[in-house]
């Protein structure tokens, strides 16, 4: 226990040391926090829109009236010809083409009937796609009011008054999703990545082997070079909490505690693949490789940026067994739900499980290879 | 320059690469697994949303509107109850994603002055889902009453939507001009830099410093084979992006090549500058996946759209040469369009390449001191 105790500092004080590491260790993991939760974000606000009105009545003028008021268009370029409406679209100056063809006015007086037309540059298929429904939301509304105007004495029955709550989120805030998530990332490249170079680079300099001709077991060493990394990855998560909190207001709705008892559990499995990834490889440029190569496999698959639910099945069921996955959905439940203990036992359970199976696994390979 | 001596250089540089299996293998492997998992597996359209009912006095216009969610594929419903208690724990436990709540005395007000009310209350905490279900939701209740209002009508404005450049709204076609960028940044930057500290850190970049070759050379040598190996991974993710997903492919490929080459040239660059400002193979590998890796993934419109970005991170995006190269490589790919609409992003690389190259080989110093 004595010896455990001398070797925990020895390991803090070696990453404690090196200056350049402290601050890539501390630093910028809040600098990536505050710039990744304010780039991840898919929301739409607004589409430079370019006008092709053939019709220039006061029908049509008013339609564009509403695109523009609505704060979601701006108005970058209007001429008759759709020829420079699609050279806007090429060069991207324009983001989507409101056409109104001529007789737009008549039709919707004469027939109660209309179209417009909307082009869109879908490079980017998501973001075309809300830009779209937004226009189309506002040239309904339109066609409504018309409507009132044009056939008067409609009953209004069969209306249902719908209203809309969207529960813990309700200002739509896409950052508060993010940064549960983002905390995640930042404790997994700590406990993993940190994990396996530290390891490897014992191993590369040739102090590994010094260290296994001291009395010395294998036990204590393990623990010896886990527990300085868990402590760090500990303190990482709350200054990045701390940031959340201060600077962005991400809501805490559970108890504090409980994120840290599930990081526990969680950074025993990201620890875990650490040490069995430094037992398969012999150079830190390696370790470096495959550990970028499976974290980025589990970040993506994780339900991170795009729900797992609306991945195809085969990528759900791998997102079953990737404790990355699960700790994100308990940190999302516990900081944006306030879920209790009772609610995350599911996932809790299975990274207690993973965790517990990937360290005895990576420390049988470990004695494997060096014993 | 000498040629004898730099082929000799380049031939040890790619023996040190080819010797390494691990590395190579996941070089090479990169590519096909990145579009294969962009392809398939990230995609964020809501494919089926658990729907629970709160009716506590179900009438035939309140079935009607649940029969309709029970109908739609969509929707499925995972519980319906007549009071509200215990549907938050469904939630928080995230066993269902949307409530509706009817109030009692649904059908009379129906025929009356107020309409009758109506809850959705949608899981937000994925704002994109949360939206996307919500109007999945209201799209249910608007078809409902369309069917109870059949025979009146209003003004009907019907709009006709074109998507250009990715009619199908794939996420792959987006995707995979970012994912080459992904790519070659990795090659070029992560590698030379760790590549190079590495000789650093052993002290046989000392050796390589009194051998005749000039420090040019050597960076030159460096260089060359992770340059190859990039226009490999290029090949093959744009091969393996046409063959597996169809991914649409209208520009001119040798213009494609070349930018990639002139991209490649800048994140060397950047490999080498990291490496001669750092002091171990360590730290040069953090600092350039925080220069580079980051950057190109995050802050380049690759995944998340620049435009949704708040202003001052838009300006900073502008020192991201993946931005430039993801443009140009859209552009040539989905657009199918040429230097006369790219000649600005090319000349962005252009600029960045010639500050970045001198800056790096004045930074790499000929004596290690």
């Amino acid at each position: 226990m004595r010896i455990l105790g001398v070797m925990v500092r020895k390991e803090l004080m070696q990453i404690l040391r090196d200056k350049l590491m402290l601050r890539q260790i501390f630093i910028m993991p809040v600098v990536q926090l505050l710039i990744l939760s304010s780039a991840t974000t898919f929301e739409v606000k607004r589409a430079s829109m370019y006008v092709v009105d053939r019709d220039r009545t006061p029908a049509s003028t008013a339609l564009i009236e509403r695109l523009r008021a609505s704060g979601r268009f701006d108005l970058v370029g209007a001429s008759p010809s759709m020829s420079l409406a699609d050279d806007a679209l090429l060069s991207r100056r324009a983001g989507i083409v409101v056409s109104l063809p001529a007789g737009f006015e008549r039709d919707v007086v004469t027939r109660h009937a209309a179209t417009v037309q909307l082009v869109l540059n879908a490079e980017d298929g998501a973001a075309a796609g809300v830009t779209q429904s937004y226009a189309a939301q506002i040239i309904a509304a339109y066609a409504r009011e018309l409507g009132a105007d044009l056939v008067p004495a409609v009953m209004p029955a069969g209306i249902v008054d719908v209203r809309a709550r969207g529960w813990y989120n309700p200002e739509l805030n896409y950052r508060d999703y993010m940064v549960p998530g983002l905390l995640v990332q930042l404790v997994t490249v700590i406990g993993t990545l940190m994990t396996a170079m530290n390891i490897v680079r014992e191993k590369e300099i040739g102090t590994l082997d010094q260290l296994s001709v001291t009395p010395l077991g294998r036990g204590t060493f393990i623990a010896a070079k886990l527990i300085p990394l868990l402590i760090i990855a500990m303190i990482e998560l709350s200054l990045g909490l701390i940031v959340a909190r201060v600077v962005f207001d991400v809501p805490m709705e559970g108890s504090l505690a409980l994120v840290f008892f599930a990081a526990l559990i969680y950074l025993i499995a990201a620890l875990g693949i650490g040490l069995w990834i430094s037992t398969l490889v012999d150079t830190q440029q390696q370790a470096m490789f495959i550990t970028f190569f499976m974290l980025m496999i589990y970040l993506l698959m994780s339900g991170m940026f795009t729900p797992v639910r609306s991945m195809p099945d085969w990528a759900q069921w791998m997102a079953a067994v990737n404790p990355v996955k699960h700790i994100i959905g308990v940190m999302r439940a516990v900081m944006l739900k306030g879920a209790t203990l009772a609610d995350i036992a599911r996932p809790l359970t299975f990274l207690a499980a993973f965790g517990a199976v990937v360290l005895s696994l990576a420390v049988r390979q470990y004695g494997k290879r060096v014993g | 320059m000498n040629i004898t001596a730099l082929r000799a250089f380049v031939v040890k540089e790619i023996h040190h690469i080819l010797r390494d299996r691990q590395t190579l293998t996941i070089l090479l492997l990169m590519p096909l697994v990145q579009v294969v998992l962009f392809g398939y597996a990230l995609r964020s359209d809501v494919r089926e949303v658990r729907v629970v009912t709160v009716d506590p006095a179900p009438d035939h216009a309140t079935l009607a509107i649940r029969n309709r969610f029970a109908a739609t594929p969509r929707f499925h419903v995972v519980a319906a109850r007549a009071t509200m208690d215990a549907i938050e724990p469904l939630f928080r436990r995230g066993d269902a994603d949307v409530a509706v709540v009817f109030e009692p005395g649904f059908a009379g007000r129906l025929e009356g002055e107020t309409p009758p009310r109506l809850m959705i209350a949608v899981d937000a905490a994925d704002p994109n889902t949360g939206t996307t279900m919500l109007t999945f939701a209201r799209a249910v209740i608007a078809a409902q009453e369309a069917e109870w209002q059949s025979g009146r009508r209003g003004v009907r404005i019907d709009v006709a939507t074109r998507m250009r450049f990715n009619p199908t709204l794939e996420s792959v076609n987006l995707f995979v001009p970012g994912l080459i960028a992904l790519v070659l940044t990795l090659v070029s930057a992560l590698m030379t830099a760790i590549s190079l500290s590495r000789e650093k850190e052993r002290g046989t970049l000392e050796v390589l410093l009194v051998s005749p070759l000039h420090p040019t050379e050597i960076i030159v040598g460096k260089v060359l084979p992770y340059l190859v190996l990039a226009f490999a991974n290029v090949v093959t993710a744009v091969l393996a992006a046409r063959l597996v997903f169809h991914v649409p492919f209208n520009g001119s490929l040798l213009l494609l090549l070349a930018e990639s080459v002139l991209y490649s040239l800048v994140s060397l660059s950047i490999g080498v500058l990291v490496a001669s400002k750092t002091p171990s193979q360590r730290a040069a590998m953090l600092t350039a996946m925080m220069a580079t890796l980051l950057p190109s993934t995050i802050l380049s419109g690759m995944i998340f759209p620049v435009a949704s970005m708040p202003r001052l991170l838009q300006v900073v995006t502008n020192i991201v040469p993946a931005r430039w190269f993801i443009i140009i490589a859209r552009g040539i790919m989905l657009k199918g369009v040429g230097l006369e609409h790219l000649w600005r992003e090319t000349l962005v690389l252009v600029a960045m390449l010639l500050v970045m190259m001198t800056v790096a080989i004045r930074s790499f110093k000929p004596r290690l001191a």
